[in-house]
């Protein structure tokens, strides 16, 4: 499948939609038709992040599967907003079982209509950072190993947000959560430690794993269809800031995930059978500070002192994924 | 299905959760004055003809043009669009090539030969004098609302000074003569070789209602130059006019314009072309204070013109004149230093500027100012039913500015006609860069209109620049960032997490649904064009 | 047809006939045969349209049958001991969403300390999980729970634990009936689920709810459990129709008339039981026992008309409630509640010690001359826990106490540093 990015006419190439295009070229969430998945009526907060980015990934996978699909979901923020009995804002048939099993319900899901004969119907798991990346680790580890055919989207807000924002592996070097407290002689989470799940998913060498983000529909859009059209194991990492865990302007969710991708702190890439196969090039580099500095989480490395040794750490942290993923657009390839 | 009591839901129940009850602020759409429009003379609603031939619909982009000005062929050679100037885009690479795309919409209606239909007749007559662009757009808006129009033409042919002014290098006749045609077949009548002496005794012997002057300023300012031979001394009014006979006129080999505005250019390439070896345009103050559009004079400066700065004309002798030197004072002026020198020239042209011949307005004792015609908001002068534009009365001479007086002038005639008075309707706030969230625009540069083969350019009278084709009229176009108004790029309505915008199809934009809005302004915060704005929730 | 088999064999067979559509293994012992067994079933095409999942966990693979379940799926797996532990959480979540889940628990003890042998521990702490509990006493009766356990499932969207002690009927070889393929499928009828995920009629599954509905939402699982009081018995009595053979229900009684002592207990104890109670009753005692099939739905009522005549209960329990006796004597102290009876618990057979003919039949004799404590721990080695109290009363050295018991042994003295 394609996915390069070729330009959608001047103005239309990062819109949502663009009336120029053919039908067959617009993003699902420009289109009349899409299915809104996740209802209006869900009781997220004001800007959030993951709300969006859940419409945006199950809306694409809906429209790659006919709306053949079946969704698992962890426990976590995504799960108490979208259902609160008496309510759901949900449009496809879901299941929520526990916080860390999600990967292994959507097995079971998979299994059965595969024994059923259900194949055209698909499944997906969704879950947030704390449930993928710590208490759901093993249950997912065990789905990739096992190439069970199971689309597994990580909606990363980096920190248990349910729960009044506490750390989770996913959650930055010095970024303050009520259990990484910005107190002490080294304020916020600690360097050196946290998860990287799109490489450890890339370990187990299923056929896919990318990350995105709300930054870029287009590019997220392209990767779930891309993954639903691909049988087995798949790991999709999206990107959803969250403005009360961030301490940020409910306006600003995108502007940040975009700003993250462009300090080089998040990359966008995309990798096939253990090997990076493409990565989303920094479009208009920004220094970290620039993506911290709208942050209360981050508000400690900018006052009552400026804190350069731990800012340029941060900048380093961004430096090395420049590099590591190849980030920058060289003249050749232009 | 026999579902488990409360545990298992029907999907999309939660529409019973009305979200909009959060809300503190919430987001409404409105248009925004784009830059463009807020500094286009002629009042053109570029941005909306832009959306239009974005679409590849020129036919709708030129009618929508057409809606404001008649002479887009015209104009999309001869204006100094400062509309790209004042363009968003600018700021983010390069202005939208808008003077391009005009032109190409302007020759597209000439080539495939749209019309434009009169109004409907309402039975008033309307008097115009003059046929330059003043009251060519008059005499067009006049008849769009149905009025018989008759314009007076002193010159053997329509135009004034597009005719007579502006080199055809710049201005091939034909776009101009084709341009005017489809003015005189919307039943415009043209009446040539018809100076009007006694304007009164005319309105009243031919049974006019209303009558517009547009006559120009058509006398060339002088300036005391002491000559030995006074033939060597000429003005550009005459010398430019004297490009539209067969008898060109003779310049000689060193030709000298003195005076610093588009005419002196117009007359330093017109002198190349002639022959000349030498066009010198000498003027009294420096390069940055010229009032002549910088684009013009690269051209010049391409074509072998040379310029010299800092000088007056002290005297003119038998093929020499006496220049003395000048400095700026504090306030930029400049002053004489007293320092002389001699040059050679053939003939020296003064551009100097031009003035209102006010010998046929002496029967109505209008009131002038600074030598221009004073006129109300409604262009009227204090003659009653007697209006008047262009280059007459105050303001920037130009052909936009000339146009944008006609229709200006004609809506308020037909207000008059009516018995009301015009009122312009109130101009929504600018919409500034900072309105924008240009993230979502793409990089796309300028394409640059074809120039000329510089040697045959300097020997010939062909239009200097070409004009766009159909495919980069079209990226052009499409390089339009629509700033404050809604193009329908559904980023709203993708954005809001709570699927609170409503898309109502093509054309129709988008409604938000406050039933479930929380007013995080995700909408407005992501929408590239600033057409969203957040106001406060009624206490 | 007759088979001389391996009882995890046998199970493993039962459960094919049942035509389960996911499989979900974990190895644990003493389980692991079972799922080995269905494994090999389904890779060799004996067992068809049906899904072996190797999983990573036992929560895995009671949350892979979760899934498999709510897509409509006949789900199966299997555990014990520290594995049904391991998956606790998912157990309560299987029966809060109503899936008809069946899983068979090879009983066995938990530690610390770390002890593969059978006891019924890690069934009992899951009696409250919201699932039937059905005890085998035999293979055979293995066999035969299992087919009637899909169907008291899915006729409920309940799940059930069909429980059988670990090597001793696990892995005990002997004569068992394995039914035709054609007579089980009369039996078990295709899974009708009461709800599904599907696309074509989309809902929401396991929605959060709160104190306004919560309540109710645990009284209709009470509800549910309390319909299988009447469903297990008709089960029971339809299968012996199909079958020729009397199996689960909700109690077995065995010699009960006109007893005054009557032993109750669950699973294959009652096999030693019964040997003793023909012993005594040889000698003129009158004694009988109750085996007890299904512990949860408990019986109340068919015990408490089982046991009404009787002058005393002694409740063989292989569990401990730490801390206060007897798990099972506690309930069936509440069945015999408002009558004159005496309810012995005696914990036997922890961690795998046998029980034995002759330590029964001291019991039941003190219990007959009313000589029986309360609460008694059969063959507890009494010095042993002499000598450990006496030392901790001295040292108060803490640590593991099966070590230190260990040490003072001598046993392990030598490889400790």
């Amino acid at each position: 499948m394609k996915t390069s990015h070729i330009k959608f006419y001047q103005t239309g190439t990062y819109t949502v939609g663009n009336r120029l295009l053919s039908d067959a070229d617009r993003s699902v969430q420009s289109t009349m038709e899409r299915t809104n998945s996740l209802n209006s009526g869900h009781r997220a907060c004001q800007g959030c992040g993951e709300a969006l980015g859940a419409r945006y990934a199950i809306d694409a996978a809906m429209r790659a599967t006919g709306n053949r699909l079946i969704a698992a979901n962890a426990t976590g923020c995504l799960e108490v907003f979208s259902t609160p009995y008496p309510e759901t804002s949900w449009q496809i048939p879901w299941i929520h079982s526990l916080f860390g099993n999600t990967a292994a319900v959507a097995t079971g899901v998979a299994a059965a209509l595969k024994v059923q004969g259900r194949d055209n119907t698909r499944v997906v798991a969704q879950g947030g950072d704390g449930g993928t990346t710590d208490i759901g680790f093993g249950c997912l580890s065990g789905m990739f190993e096992r190439n069970d055919d199971v689309l597994y989207i990580c909606y990363d807000n980096e920190a248990y947000m349910n729960t009044g924002v506490q750390r989770s592996s996913a959650t930055p070097p010095a970024a303050r959560t009520a259990t990484t407290q910005a107190v002490g002689r080294s304020p916020g989470n600690v360097f050196g430690q946290g998860k990287n799940v799109p490489l450890i998913a890339m370990a187990h060498e299923i056929p896919y794993v990318a990350t995105a983000s709300v930054a870029d529909v287009r590019d997220l859009e392209d990767k779930v269809t891309k993954a639903m059209a691909i049988s087995g194991a798949r790991y999709v990492h999206i990107l959803v800031p969250c403005p009360l865990g961030w301490g940020s302007a409910p306006h600003d969710t995108i502007k940040l995930a975009r700003l993250a991708i462009e300090s080089g702190l998040f990359p966008v890439f995309e990798a096939e059978h253990g090997e990076i196969t493409g990565r989303r090039h920094i479009r208009r580099q920004v220094p970290v500070e620039d993506y911290l500095r709208p942050q209360k989480r981050f508000a400690h490395l900018f006052k009552p002192v400026l804190q350069t040794d731990r800012l340029a750490a941060l900048q380093a942290v961004a430096d090395r994924n420049i590099r590591r993923f190849d980030l920058l657009e060289r003249e050749d390839q232009v | 299905m026999k579902k488990p009591f409360a545990i298992t839901l029907d999907v999309g129940s939660s529409l019973a959760n009305l979200t909009g009850s959060w809300r503190t602020e919430r987001p409404v759409y409105l248009d925004r004055l784009p830059p463009c429009n807020a500094t286009c003379a002629a009042g053109e609603d570029i941005q909306q003809w832009l959306f239009h031939a974005e679409e590849g619909a020129y036919e709708t982009a030129w009618r929508v043009l057409m809606h404001d000005n008649p002479l887009p062929a015209v104009m999309g050679r001869v204006c100094y669009h400062p509309c790209e100037s004042a363009c968003n885009r600018g700021r983010l690479d390069e202005s939208v090539g808008i003077n391009s795309v005009e032109r190409f919409l302007g020759d597209q209606a000439l080539k495939e030969g749209w019309q434009i239909a009169p109004g409907a007749d309402t039975g008033k007559r309307v008097m115009v004098v003059g046929s330059g662009p003043a009251g060519l757009s008059a005499a067009y808006h006049l008849r769009r609302l149905g009025h018989a129009v008759t314009v007076f033409e002193a010159q053997s042919a329509a135009g004034g000074m597009m005719r007579y002014g502006i080199p055809q290098y710049r201005l091939p006749r034909d776009v101009l003569d084709g341009e005017i045609a489809r003015i005189v077949d919307m039943g415009v009548e043209l009446r040539v070789d018809a100076e009007v002496s006694d304007l009164v005794a005319t309105m009243q012997a031919d049974g006019f209602d209303a009558c517009f002057l547009g006559v120009g300023a058509q006398i060339g300012r002088r300036a005391y130059i002491p000559a030995g031979d006074a033939n060597r001394i000429t003005d550009a009014v005459s010398v430019l006019h004297g490009m539209a006979g067969d008898d060109k006129p003779l310049l000689g080999r060193r030709v000298v314009v003195y005076g610093g505005g588009n005419t002196a250019v117009d007359v330093a390439r017109t002198a190349r072309r002639l022959g000349a070896e030498e066009s010198i345009i000498v003027y009294r103050r420096t390069a940055d204070k010229m009032p002549a559009h910088a684009g013009e004079v690269e051209e010049a400066v391409e074509e072998g013109v040379k310029l010299k700065w800092l000088t007056t004309i002290k005297a003119a002798e038998s093929e020499t004149i006496t220049v003395e030197k000048m400095e700026l004072d504090d306030a930029g002026f400049p002053q004489p230093t007293g320092e002389f020198e001699v040059m050679p020239a053939d003939s020296v042209v003064l551009a100097l500027g031009q003035d209102v011949d006010t010998q046929m307005l002496e029967g109505l004792d209008l009131e002038m100012e600074h030598g221009s015609v004073k006129v109300d908001a409604g262009m009227m002068t204090d003659h009653a039913g007697v209006f008047a534009g262009g280059d007459m009365v105050d303001g920037e001479r130009t052909v936009t500015v000339a146009i944008g007086h006609g229709k200006k002038a004609a809506r308020a005639i037909d207000a008059w006609l009516r018995g009301t008075v015009y009122q312009v309707a109130p101009k929504n706030e600018l919409a500034t860069y900072e309105r924008l969230n240009t993230w979502y625009y793409s990089d796309a540069e300028k394409t640059v209109r074809p120039v000329l083969d510089l040697i045959r350019r300097q020997s010939t009278f062909d239009e200097v620049r070409g004009g766009l084709d159909e495919g980069n009229a079209l990226y052009e176009a499409r390089r339009c960032l629509s700033c404050g108004n809604c193009f329908e790029c559904d980023t709203c309505y993708g954005v809001c997490p709570d699927n609170a915008v409503i898309k109502l199809g093509p054309g129709k934009r988008f409604r938000f649904n406050y039933d479930y809005c929380k007013g995080c302004g995700l909408c407005v915060a992501e929408c590239p064009c600033g057409a969203i704005k957040m106001v406060p929730e009624a206490v | 047809m007759l088979k001389q088999m391996e009882g995890s064999q046998a199970v493993a067979e039962a459960v094919a006939l049942c035509r389960p559509e996911v499989i979900c293994a974990y190895p644990i012992t003493p389980q692991t045969h079972i799922v080995e067994k269905l494994g090999q079933l389904v890779k060799d095409g004996t067992l068809e349209h049906c899904e072996f999942v190797n999983v990573e966990s036992e929560f895995a693979a009671l949350s892979v049958a979760i899934g498999a379940s709510a897509t409509g799926a006949r789900a199966y797996t299997a555990t014990a001991s520290q594995g049904l532990l391991y998956m606790a959480e998912a157990v309560y979540n299987a029966s809060g969403l109503g899936l008809p889940i069946v899983m068979t628990i090879g009983n066995r003890a938990i530690g610390a300390p770390i002890n593969i042998w059978n006891d019924q521990q890690d069934s009992m702490s899951m009696r409250d999980a919201g699932w039937i509990q059905l005890y085998a006493e035999t293979n055979q009766e293995a066999i035969d729970l299992h087919i009637q356990a899909f169907r008291l499932a899915e006729e409920l969207s309940v799940p059930v634990m069909v429980c059988m002690d670990g090597f001793i009927l696990t892995h005990a070889y002997e004569r068992v009936d394995v039914p035709e393929q054609a007579d089980v499928d009369r039996f078990v009828p295709p899974f009708a689920p009461r709800q599904i995920l599907d696309p074509q009629q989309p809902v929401t599954i396991g929605a959060m709810v709160g104190p306004e509905a919560f309540t109710e939402v645990r009284y209709l699982a009470h509800y549910r459990q309390m319909q299988a009081l009447w469903l297990i018995p008709e089960l029971a009595e339809d299968f012996e129709q199909q079958f020729g053979r009397a199996s689960g229900g909700l109690i077995h009684e065995y010699r009960t008339a006109g007893a005054q002592t009557l032993v109750v207990a669950l699973g294959s104890v009652n096999g030693t039981i019964k040997d003793v109670v023909d012993e005594m009753r040889d000698d003129g005692h009158a004694i009988g026992s109750v085996s007890i099939c299904s512990f949860r739905p408990f019986p109340m009522k068919a015990l408490k008309t089982a046991l009404r005549t009787a002058q005393r209960v002694v409740v063989i329990e292989k569990s401990l409630a730490v801390g206060i006796g007897g798990i099972v004597s506690t309930d069936v102290r509440m069945a015999l509640d408002g009558l004159d009876i005496a309810v012995h618990t005696v914990v036997a057979g922890l961690g795998g010690r046998a029980i034995t003919r002759a330590s029964l039949r001291e019991a039941f004799d003190r219990a007959a001359r009313n000589a029986l404590q309360r609460l008694t721990f059969l063959d507890l080695k009494h010095d042993v826990i002499h000598a450990e109290i006496q030392r901790l009363e001295s040292t108060r050295l803490s640590g593991p106490i099966a070590e230190n018991i260990l040490r003072e042994l001598g046993i392990v003295a030598d490889h400790i540093g």
